[in-house]
C-alpha cells in the first residue's frame, strides 16, 4: 500500500505553529486575568472560553466570516501575503489555535494563580518590578504547570477536526491534515489506511498524555 | 519613626462579619510589637504599612517620607515603600538557594557591591556554609535568618515580621529572639512586629501597641502597660487576675476615699475622679498586693471572706485561686502555714486598688 504520509506531517507543522501562537497568547492573557483588576475581567474570561462550547461548525462559520476573502481581515492578508487565507494550511494553523488556545489560557491562569501570593509579595518587598516578579519568581514556580498545560494543547491541536474543515477544507496535499485524512479514508472506504493513521495519533497522543504526566506537577490544575 | 493612621472597612460577607480597622499608631521605638488576638487586625495593619492593602482613608508615613495618603491619593506599590517583610512561612523561593534568594534581593544595589554584600550577610547570620542549599533543605532556624538576611540586604527603612514566633519550639523561639536582637544591636533598622504571645511582647518590645477588634487600646511600653491597663480588654488580654466587678458606693475627695461593693462587700479605695455614684466599674489588683490569711473569726475592714479552690505551683511562689475570682500569689513559705485551710480571708490595700 502506497501511504500518503503528508497529512501527518502538515497534522505536525500545523500543531507546531499554533501551540507556539496558543503560548505566547496565553500567557499574556492568562497574566491579564490572574493578576488584572478592572471591571469585565471575568466577562473576558467567558468569552475567551467560549471556542470551548460553541460547535466547531459555528465557529468555523465565524472565522470564515472574518477571515473570508471578503473581510477586511482577510484582504489585509492578502495584501500582504499575496494570497487568501481560507482554504489555505495557515487557515489550519488559525483553527488548530482556537480549538486549542481557550484550554490552554485556562490551565496557565490555574497555573499562575496557584502560586503562593506570599513568594510574590517578597518578591515586592524586595523591590523587585512586576516583570521580574513574573520571570524570575511566578514563572518559575507555575512552569511544571505551564509545561504540561503546554503539552496537553499539543496534543488538542493536533486532532481538530470540525474548524478546520470549515476554513481550511479537504485539499489533498495541500490543507489536509491528518483528523480530515481519516474522515477521508473512512469515507473513501479505504480502512487500512483509517486503522494505521488513528493508531499512529492515538500513540501520539498517549505519549504526551503520559509525558505530560510524568514531568508535570504533581496535582494537575484544575 | 512610623506614623499610620489607618481606616479601612469590611462589609460583612459569606464568610466573614463585618470589620473596620481604625488605629493611629505613632512610634519611634526600635523594636515596636502589635499585640492583639487574632482577628483585632494585627496583620491588616502590617499589610497597609506594607502596601499589600489600600486603606480606605489615612496617612502612612516611615521618617519623612509619604507611602500612603487617602486625601492626595498618594499610595506607593510595595516595591517603592523599602518596607522588608518576614512572612510567617518565611517565603525563601523554594527554586532559588539561600545565596539566589539573596542575591534577588541585592538587584538594588551597585552592581560590584551585590556579591560582597550578600557574602556579608550570609557571615553575619552564620548561614555561609549552607548558603548553596534550596530552603527545603534549611532548618528551620536557618529559613528563620535567611529571610531576616534577604529582608535586610534589601536596605529597608523598617523590617515588617508577621508572628514571627507561631508554630516555634521553644528552642528556635528563643534562637529566633537572640536574632532579632542581633539584628536590633547590628543594623539601625526599626522593627516593627505582630503577635498574640504576650511572652514575646515582654521579651522584644520596647514599645507594645494593644489592638482589640480593629481599635487601638493603649500604646506604651511593655512594663508600664502591665501596671496600668487602662481598659478591661487589655487587662483581660494581658491574663491579669483579679478583674472584680464593682459599684461604686461612696466618693469622697477631701479623704482621698472611696466605698466600692464587690459582691457582697465594701471595699475601701482610692478616691475615683471621674466616676459617679452607682457606676459599674470593673476593680483590678494585682495578686501579689493582696495578702490571704487563714480564717479565725471576725472579719475586718477591707477584708474579703473566700475558700479555696486551687493551688497552682509556680516556680518560685504559690498561686492561689479563691471563691469569687480573687487571685492571690505568696511565698512557699507564707501558704505553708495555712496549708491546710480552707477558708481565708484576703485583704485589700487601699492603695493597691486600680479601677479600669
Amino acid at each position: 500500500m502506497e501511504i500518503d504520509w503528508f497529512p501527518l506531517w502538515l497534522s505536525l507543522r500545523v500543531a507546531v505553529l499554533s501551540t507556539l501562537m496558543a503560548v505566547a497568547c496565553g500567557m499574556a492573557l492568562a497574566y491579564v486575568l490572574a493578576n488584572g483588576r478592572f471591571r469585565g475581567r471575568e466577562a473576558l474570561d467567558a468569552a475567551l472560553t467560549l471556542p470551548l462550547v460553541l460547535p466547531p461548525t459555528v465557529l468555523g462559520y465565524y472565522l470564515l466570516v472574518v477571515l473570508g476573502r471578503e473581510s477586511a481581515l482577510g484582504r489585509l492578508y492578502e495584501s500582504i501575503f499575496g494570497g487568501p487565507l481560507v482554504f489555505s494550511w495557515q487557515a489550519a494553523v488559525v483553527a488548530a489555535f482556537l480549538h486549542s488556545a481557550p484550554l490552554l489560557i485556562k490551565y496557565i491562569r490555574a497555573a499562575l494563580e496557584s502560586v503562593d501570593h506570599s513568594y510574590e509579595r517578597a518578591a515586592r518587598t524586595l523591590g523587585a518590578g512586576e516583570w521580574r516578579l513574573f520571570w524570575r519568581v511566578t514563572m518559575p514556580l507555575a512552569q511544571r504547570s505551564i509545561l504540561a498545560a503546554t503539552a496537553l494543547a499539543f496534543a488538542r491541536s493536533l486532532g481538530d477536526f470540525g474548524v478546520t474543515i470549515m476554513v481550511a477544507g479537504n485539499i489533498p496535499g495541500r490543507t489536509q491534515t491528518i483528523a480530515v485524512a481519516i474522515y477521508d479514508a473512512v469515507e473513501a472506504g479505504n480502512g487500512a489506511l483509517a486503522r494505521l493513521l488513528v493508531i499512529i495519533i492515538s500513540a501520539i497522543a498517549l505519549t504526551i498524555l503520559w509525558l505530560a504526566n510524568r514531568y508535570g506537577p504533581r496535582q494537575t490544575p484544575a | 519613626m512610623i506614623q499610620a493612621r489607618l481606616r479601612k472597612h469590611f462589609p460583612p460577607s459569606a464568610e466573614s462579619a463585618a470589620f473596620t480597622l481604625d488605629v493611629d499608631l505613632g512610634t519611634s521605638a526600635g523594636v515596636t510589637v502589635l499585640f492583639g488576638p487574632s482577628g483585632s487586625g494585627k496583620t491588616l495593619t502590617l499589610d497597609c504599612i506594607a502596601g499589600f492593602v489600600r486603606p480606605d482613608q489615612g496617612r502612612i508615613l516611615i521618617d519623612d517620607a509619604l507611602l500612603f495618603d487617602a486625601a492626595t491619593g498618594v499610595h506607593l506599590p510595595p516595591q517603592s515603600r523599602n518596607c522588608g517583610y518576614v512572612f510567617q512561612n518565611y517565603a525563601l523561593f523554594p527554586h532559588m538557594s539561600l545565596r539566589e534568594n539573596l542575591a534577588f534581593a541585592s538587584e538594588r544595589l551597585a552592581r560590584l557591591e551585590r556579591h560582597r554584600r550578600v557574602s556579608e550577610m550570609l557571615e553575619r547570620f552564620r548561614l555561609s556554609e549552607v548558603a548553596g542549599r534550596r530552603p527545603n533543605e534549611l532548618s528551620g532556624g536557618q529559613k528563620q535568618r535567611g529571610s531576616i538576611a534577604r529582608a535586610l540586604l534589601a536596605a529597608p527603612k523598617l523590617i515588617l515580621l508577621d508572628e514571627p514566633a507561631r508554630g516555634l519550639d521553644a528552642r528556635l523561639r528563643a534562637e529566633l529572639y537572640a536574632v532579632l536582637r542581633q539584628v536590633r544591636a547590628e543594623f539601625s533598622t526599626p522593627i516593627l512586629l505582630v503577635t498574640h504571645d504576650l511572652e514575646e511582647c515582654f521579651e522584644l518590645a520596647e514599645w507594645m501597641v494593644v489592638l482589640h477588634e480593629g481599635k487601638l487600646e493603649q500604646a506604651g511600653p511593655p512594663a508600664k502597660i502591665l501596671e496600668h491597663p487602662e481598659s478591661v480588654e487589655v487587662a483581660r488580654m494581658l491574663g491579669l487576675y483579679n478583674l472584680l466587678a464593682a459599684e461604686v458606693r461612696a466618693l469622697d475627695p477631701s479623704n482621698n476615699s472611696s466605698k466600692l461593693r464587690v459582691g457582697d462587700h465594701d471595699l475601701t479605695g482610692p478616691y475615683l475622679p471621674g466616676r459617679l455614684l452607682g457606676d459599674r466599674v470593673t476593680l483590678y489588683v494585682r495578686p501579689e498586693q493582696l495578702t490571704a490569711v487563714p480564717r479565725d473569726g471576725k472579719i475586718g475592714a477591707n477584708q474579703v471572706p473566700v475558700s479555696l479552690d486551687r493551688v497552682a505551683d509556680l516556680p518560685q511562689s504559690v498561686r492561689l485561686e479563691f471563691t469569687g475570682g480573687i487571685t492571690v500569689t505568696m511565698t512557699k513559705a507564707e501558704f505553708d502555714r495555712g496549708r491546710h485551710h480552707r477558708d481565708w480571708v484576703v485583704e485589700f490595700p487601699r492603695d493597691a486598688i486600680r479601677v479600669l
